[in-house]
């Protein structure tokens, strides 16, 4: 039981981080010496790194925004997970950690689709997806999981 | 005490007569759409009273020119201008010198219009400063400022998950609330059975004393 608690954690706390760093870190489109997107855009000249900020679209903005609160609403979870797991009668759910950790999925999975679709107003053609856009995209399916064994699974002891 | 006070009235005075210089306020830019008019407001802190001589002059410089062309004057209580330079026809002076504003407005914009505007006012005897210029940036289409969507996105449905919160604890609140009232109800009939057998119990009372005119009250039996 204990083991199976902490794996659930770890799977949690692995998707939280994936979600953090696609997050803060600003590599999602990369081309030769420069890096751009969420926040800020870096280019690499010979003597430094010049970083200015991001294009100001309604479209970046509503990534940002996403990306913000599945980070969130996967803190959320995790707190409501350790809420849950001392209150919560035996044979119960735990159906609210569940749904805040679907929430946090379905949050990344509409960021990052936005970003999919909309990024070529902004994007010049010779770019490449960069890591943070990747983690992104992995960060989606293991919160998705996560957020599943949540909701079947049922508290014993 | 009254040496300090001296010390700094005489600091006072020094400080106003040394920075005896105007200061002009514009904006730092202004954003407009095309065919839109734009008002680039210009006003002014001076330590003097307001003189009849004040004067506003605004200058132009485009983006790429190197020199500026003056497009507004105003002096001896009268506005001048332009109506021979790129702004002819287009610009009207809005300000209040009396107020010691020096606002103008331009009409009609158009990407040439893009530069930058320097507003220099004097009001003698006060007549060193610095002018103040403002850039003047023509879209297409406004864009929308860094963060504005972003805010609007992560409020609203933050807002709308804790009203969803409160709702669900309101309605705990309340069904709980009937529950506990249904059940204060269904002990209050419990006592009441009791007072009916109470009264049934006086009614013996009176049969065994006929002298009374009615059932003989007695007082509640202590249980």
């Amino acid at each position: 039981m204990l083991l199976l608690l902490l794996g659930i954690v770890l799977l949690h706390i692995a998707a939280l981080v994936l979600l953090c760093v696609s997050t803060i870190v600003s590599t999602w489109v990369e081309t030769s010496g420069s890096t751009a997107d969420l926040w800020l855009n870096c280019s690499t000249t010979n003597g430094g790194s010049h970083c200015d900020p991001a294009n100001t679209s309604e479209w970046i903005q509503a990534v940002q925004a996403t990306m913000i609160l599945s980070v969130v609403f996967s803190v959320i979870s995790l707190f409501l997970f350790f809420c849950q797991l001392f209150t919560l009668q035996k044979g119960g759910r735990f159906f609210l950690t569940g749904i805040f950790q679907i929430l946090a999925s379905l949050f990344v999975m509409s960021g990052v689709t936005i970003y999919t679709v909309k990024n070529a107003d902004w994007v010049p053609e010779a770019a490449s997806y960069g890591y943070a856009y990747i983690l992104a995209w992995v960060a989606f399916p293991i919160a998705l999981i996560s957020g599943f064994i949540y909701i079947i699974l049922r508290k014993r002891e | 005490m009254l040496s300090f006070i001296a010390l700094a009235s005489v600091l006072l005075v020094s400080l106003a007569s040394q920075s005896e210089a105007i200061w002009v306020y514009t904006g730092w830019d202004r954003h407009a759409l095309v065919g839109s008019e734009v008002r680039l407001s210009c006003s002014f802190f001076s330590w003097r009273w307001l003189s009849d001589d004040v004067t506003f002059s605004w200058s132009y410089k485009p983006d790429n020119a190197r020199s500026s062309i003056s497009i507004f004057h105003y002096a001896g209580g009268q506005p001048y201008v332009d109506n021979k330079g790129p702004f002819r026809d287009r610009l009207e002076f809005v300000g209040n010198p009396q107020k010691r504003d020096g606002s103008i407005l331009i009409r009609n914009l158009d990407y040439n219009d893009n530069g930058t505007f320097t507003c220099d006012a004097k009001n003698p005897p006060d007549i060193v400063g610095r002018p103040s210029s403002v850039r003047l940036l023509v879209f297409d289409k406004v864009p929308v400022r860094a963060g504005v969507i972003t805010g609007a996105i992560i409020g609203s449905v933050l807002g709308l998950v804790i009203l969803i919160v409160a709702i669900y604890f309101l309605m705990r609140f309340l069904v709980a609330r009937r529950v506990l009232n249904l059940s204060v109800s269904k002990m209050e009939k419990g006592k009441k059975g009791k007072g009916k057998e109470g009264s049934q119990q006086r009614q013996m009372w009176s049969l065994f004393s006929p002298r009374g005119p009615g059932p003989v009250r007695h007082p509640r039996p202590v249980q």
